[in-house]
């Protein structure tokens, strides 16, 4: 690996490039690793928030592994999760082979179509709060009764809503990851396809979806680990609620930790939060098979 | 989009893209279902924005008395005077000093650690943190905001808006330094070479040579990261308290719990606040929406 002494005679300088990565080491290990490793300290604690931390054994394990909410907040979160990747999935492929096949559609209609991507989740979701309003809302205005109804106030609708809402902004997103992908197809591929008489229908199943095998794996490695950070949108739309309808782990982990001020808890929450981010993550990389997948993986 | 990103970081293949493209106009196919999914979502997406648009200029009383998608006869500006008149100025300025201070640190440290990364691949050191950057990928954040909290808390921060520049610079290194180095090691090894035969230390070839060359990899970070950051409310909510330490996002939800029945004034408020981000957009859509998926749609 080195060269052979004195064929490079400015080996010194090169001992700075540890340096030039210090910076956003410090800053990564001080306000991400430590607290990762701090998060599965504190779950072997008892803290309020303010006052003093003490170690506590498995107290806080032991009262969330045996809190019914615990498999609730994890049900409601993979439901949300598969929901809203069911949703998204077939309507971003759509919308992404369609946006790369007429890029004048885009010039045209883009400009409103991506800027759910620009507003925050809780501008979106209060906007969505008054819109749902089932008195003065959209659907009162109009007087149309299946669209007045109690949005919020009924968990299946509230869960329905929810994914709705995650899909109404992400979609945008997810389109121009498949246009992307549909761009990289190489053309010859159709050509091929259309010499052997294949429809617009069977080249889209026999070469557009398998060519963007990669590209779904990321798109759903974003949507599936993302889901897992649906807290802002979920915490201003519903609160969780009705009742614990949406309560989802992120959400739970809130409510214990600087509602409740049971941090320890809230901690071990944190902690099952981690790993089914982990497991997730690696589950869709095993999915995605070779290298070539595993390099996509890396962009999630 | 995908297109403008590779040939900003493959020249040489600006031919072979062209080309595609222009077979792909001669042999346009119709694509009557993604047409149809295409109008229909247009749709989906545009009713709220419009009644959000519309609903921000009606007096309160007609609120309730109008057709909700018809635009007010004698539209106000009564509640964008009690949306800046309830301290949004204030909040605006906050924002855009989180924004600032975290986005142009996390943009410097994450370009200098990904060059680092690049050249110094032979070293175990830089190994090694890359491999730790792209764990950071895998975890969701929320996860360790309680121990962010109590680090905040010790280190007596607790209610300033350095509070939330710290984490958020944290938060953003991980994909920066991956797409940020992605890019660098497209600069052609030879130029490196002729930078070190000139002379030049490192430091001299990290701004001169590979700065320039990954201008668009830069600001397509600083626009995602910027985006993220204006629009964050978990780090303002758990580590601010007083009023006049509130970001946007964070004003919104608060205001909303003020005036909530005031519907025109709380859709006044979400307009206002996405006004800044509205206006940029106009101005560098394409720049925006690269930034949002580089590094995702390679």
């Amino acid at each position: 690996m080195s060269p052979p002494i004195g064929r490079r005679p400015r080996r010194g300088p090169r001992s700075i490039l540890p340096w030039l990565a210090a910076p956003a080491l410090v800053v990564f290990v001080g306000f991400a690793v430590v607290p990762l490793v701090g998060v599965f300290v504190l779950s072997f604690t008892t803290w309020d928030g303010i006052g003093a931390i003490h170690p506590s054994g498995l107290t806080s394990w032991r009262a969330v592994l045996t809190d019914p909410g615990l498999p609730h907040a994890l049900g409601v979160t993979f439901l949300v999760m598969a929901a809203s990747w069911a949703v998204q999935t077939p309507l971003s492929i759509l919308l992404g082979t369609f946006m790369a096949g007429r890029r004048r559609y885009r010039a045209v209609l883009g400009v409103v179509y991506f800027v759910p991507l620009m507003l925050s989740s809780a501008a979106i979701a209060l906007a969505y709060k008054a819109l749902l309003d089932p008195n003065f809302g959209l659907g009162a205005g109009l007087g149309i009764r299946v669209l007045s109804q109690d949005w919020l106030g009924r968990p299946g609708l509230a869960f329905g809503v929810v994914v709705f809402v995650v899909s109404w902004q992400f979609v945008p997103f997810h389109s121009l990851i498949y246009q992307g992908g549909v761009q990289q197809i190489p053309k010859s591929l159709y050509e091929a396809a259309q010499l052997d008489g294949a429809g617009r229908i069977r080249q889209f199943f026999s070469v557009t979806l398998p060519q963007l095998k990669y590209t779904i794996i990321t798109s759903s490695t974003l949507m599936v680990v993302g889901s897992l950070t649906f807290f802002d949108l979920i915490f201003v739309l519903t609160e969780g609620g009705p009742g614990d309808a949406t309560r989802v782990l992120a959400l739970d982990m809130y409510k214990r930790g600087f509602q409740a001020s049971l941090m320890g808890p809230a901690s071990a929450i944190a902690v099952i939060l981690v790993l089914v981010g982990l497991a997730l993550a690696l589950l869709l990389r095993r999915l995605g098979g070779r290298d070539a997948g595993a390099s996509q993986l890396e962009g999630a | 989009m995908t297109g403008t990103l590779t040939e900003a970081r493959r020249p040489q293949q600006a031919g072979h893209h062209e080309r595609r493209s222009h077979s792909r106009r001669t042999a346009r196919r119709r694509n009557w279902a993604g047409g149809l999914a295409g109008w229909l979502w247009l749709g989906v997406v545009a009713v709220p924005l419009y009644w959000t648009l519309i609903t921000s200029f009606k007096a309160q009383n007609r609120y309730y008395a109008d057709n909700p998608l018809v635009p007010s006869g004698d539209p106000t500006l009564e509640n964008y005077r009690l949306v800046v008149e309830s301290g949004f100025l204030r909040y605006f300025v906050n924002s855009a000093v989180v924004t600032a201070g975290a986005v142009v640190p996390a943009v410097l440290f994450s370009f200098m650690a990904a060059y680092a990364i690049v050249r110094g691949w032979r070293m175990r050191v830089l190994r090694a943190m890359n491999g730790l950057f792209l764990m950071g990928l895998a975890i969701p954040l929320q996860a360790t905001v309680i121990p962010v909290y109590l680090i905040i808390i010790e280190l007596e921060l607790y209610d300033t808006l350095p509070a939330l520049i710290l984490p958020s610079i944290a938060f953003a290194v991980p994909l920066s330094v991956l797409v940020l180095s992605n890019f660098i090691r497209d600069v052609p090894k030879e130029l490196f070479d002729s930078m070190r035969v000139d002379g030049a230390t490192e430091w001299t070839t990290l701004w001169r040579l590979a700065a320039p060359l990954t201008r668009p990899a830069i600001l397509t970070v600083t626009i995602f990261n910027a985006l993220t950051i204006w629009n964050g409310f978990l780090l303002p909510l758990i580590l601010t308290q007083s009023p006049d330490r509130r970001t946007l996002p964070l004003a919104l939800w608060t205001f909303q719990g003020q005036y909530g029945v005031n519907v025109p004034a709380v859709v006044a408020a979400v307009v206002l606040t996405t006004l800044p981000v509205l206006v940029l957009y106009a101005f560098g859509r394409r720049q925006l929406l690269s930034g949002l998926t580089a590094g995702f749609s390679r």
